[in-house]
């Protein structure tokens, strides 16, 4: 495993980062929504199911246009995310079993967030023009995300001040 | 009736079971059963063909949660099951599963004897440094300063060093994980099953709920920053002094693995009766 994650030098390899980008989130936000359902938070379920398909969809999307049947198809992609987590994924500590809506709004709008910087400094530092363009169809997309969530946040309440308070929580630690 | 080969499923959701974990939420469990099976579909293995063989614990529920053959066996015994799986079964893919507590502390005897033996099998220890499900007991992994409720000002006691004591048992493959690191702790697990012998990946997991201090972790792992080696001695030295955060691959050695030779699965009562029998 090499420190650094190798900076793509071609389409395909821009591509096969996005794929892994995109990879992890969908996995993510499906695991979230299996502990959501776990909990019977059926909202938070169904938002985080929501998200995870869209994320599928787009996986679906790259491997197509690379004409890449499965994930494992794609050119390996090597090196370390800072903290282990993709630029997309929801970071999976920050969630609670009480979390509304508006939480995992919040944590998908960081995720997109990240997701648009991070192509965003792709195609900065892009070493060819192939690898340029991609990088900043993907920041548009995110780009896109990031207002789509955006419109959904202002539709959800804002939790109240007590939305964690639970009389009678899963699991005592005192 | 001709046998009929199933062709690998295409994806890794396809190695989950359709139940849901019973996790904590922000348990690292979950990203180590993605990781899983990541590393099973990165292999094409058909699940049929993979067995998870687990004991005890928060950890040890995985193989439920998996689409392969799956063994919730007893506390501290998933490498004393794995290990007879494999021998009577050497064409399956075996997969040991365990927590530190389970793993190192019940399950430890059991631990050093797979080292030595060398058997083909891949061990994943969930490594939380805490007993979880039984309300947050230290485990031979905490630190011994870890001032709790039940252990006050800590045990005192000095915490065990898995991948020290795998080395110098004879694990054929000794790694670390991150469960924060999803894809390369299935690219770990992937390299530990292709590699012969006994594979021991010890991956940190941490306990939001017992020590929610470990949130932290992902701040302080980073990968290894050198290539694994061969020499024991090195990678002993290695692991030794580092931080305890040094993702990666640390050691891959070259033993024969144990020669499987009973295992041709069409073993009858009276050849079993004719080779045991005097």
């Amino acid at each position: 495993m090499s420190p650094e994650r190798t900076r793509p030098a071609t389409l395909s390899e821009v591509m096969a980062q996005a794929l892994a980008i995109e990879r992890d989130a969908a996995e993510r936000y499906s695991a979230l929504a299996d502990v959501m359902e776990v909990h019977n938070n059926r909202e938070v379920t169904e938002l985080f199911r929501k998200m995870a398909s869209i994320e599928a969809r787009h996986m679906q999307q790259i491997m197509s246009s690379m004409g890449w049947g499965r994930p494992e198809d794609a050119p390996p992609v090597t090196g370390w995310w800072p903290g282990g987590d993709a630029p997309e994924s929801v970071p999976q500590d920050e969630i609670h079993y009480l979390m509304t809506p508006w939480h995992a709004l919040q944590l998908a709008l960081g995720a997109e967030q990240r997701a648009e910087a991070f192509f965003a400094a792709l195609a900065t530092n892009a070493p060819t023009e192939a690898v340029r363009k991609a990088a900043l169809e993907m920041r548009d997309e995110e780009r896109e995300h990031v207002a789509l969530i955006r419109n959904w946040l202002a539709k959800v309440p804002r939790p109240d001040e007590d939305w964690a308070v639970d009389p009678d929580p899963p699991r005592y630690l005192d | 009736m001709n046998d009929v080969v199933a062709p690998p499923p295409a994806t890794a959701a396809a190695y989950k079971s359709d139940y849901k974990p019973i996790w904590c939420p922000g348990c690292g469990d979950y990203t180590v059963l993605n990781a899983v099976a990541r590393a099973f579909a990165q292999l094409a293995l058909p699940p049929h063909e993979i067995a998870v063989v687990s004991g005890i614990g928060c950890s040890s529920r995985i193989p439920a949660y998996t689409s392969c053959y799956g063994f919730h066996g007893v506390h501290g015994r998933s490498l004393a099951a794995g290990t007879g799986l494999k021998v009577a079964r050497p064409e399956l893919t075996v997969l040991g599963a365990s927590g530190d507590g389970d793993g190192y502390s019940i399950g430890g005897n059991h631990f050093l004897h797979a080292c030595r033996r060398n058997v083909d099998l891949t061990y994943v220890v969930m490594d939380n440094h805490v007993y979880g499900m039984t309300k947050g007991q230290a485990s031979p992994t905490t630190e011994p300063d870890w001032d709790n409720k039940l252990s006050p000002g800590g045990t005192g006691i000095r915490a065990f060093h898995p991948l020290v004591i795998a080395l110098a048992s004879g694990a054929n493959f000794v790694a670390r994980a991150f469960s924060g690191d999803q894809s390369g702790t299935a690219d770990i697990i992937a390299k530990a099953i292709r590699h012969p012998g006994f594979s021991f990946v010890e991956i940190l997991s941490p306990c939001v709920t017992f020590r929610p201090e470990q949130r932290d972790w992902k701040n302080h792992v980073h990968p290894a920053s050198v290539e694994a080696t061969d020499d024991p001695a090195r990678a002993a030295r290695r692991i030794m002094t580092d931080d305890g955060f040094n993702i990666g691959v640390l050691y891959q050695g070259n033993r024969t693995p144990y020669p499987l030779k009973m295992g041709s699965g069409q073993a009858t009562v009276e050849s079993l009766e004719a080779e045991f029998t005097p």
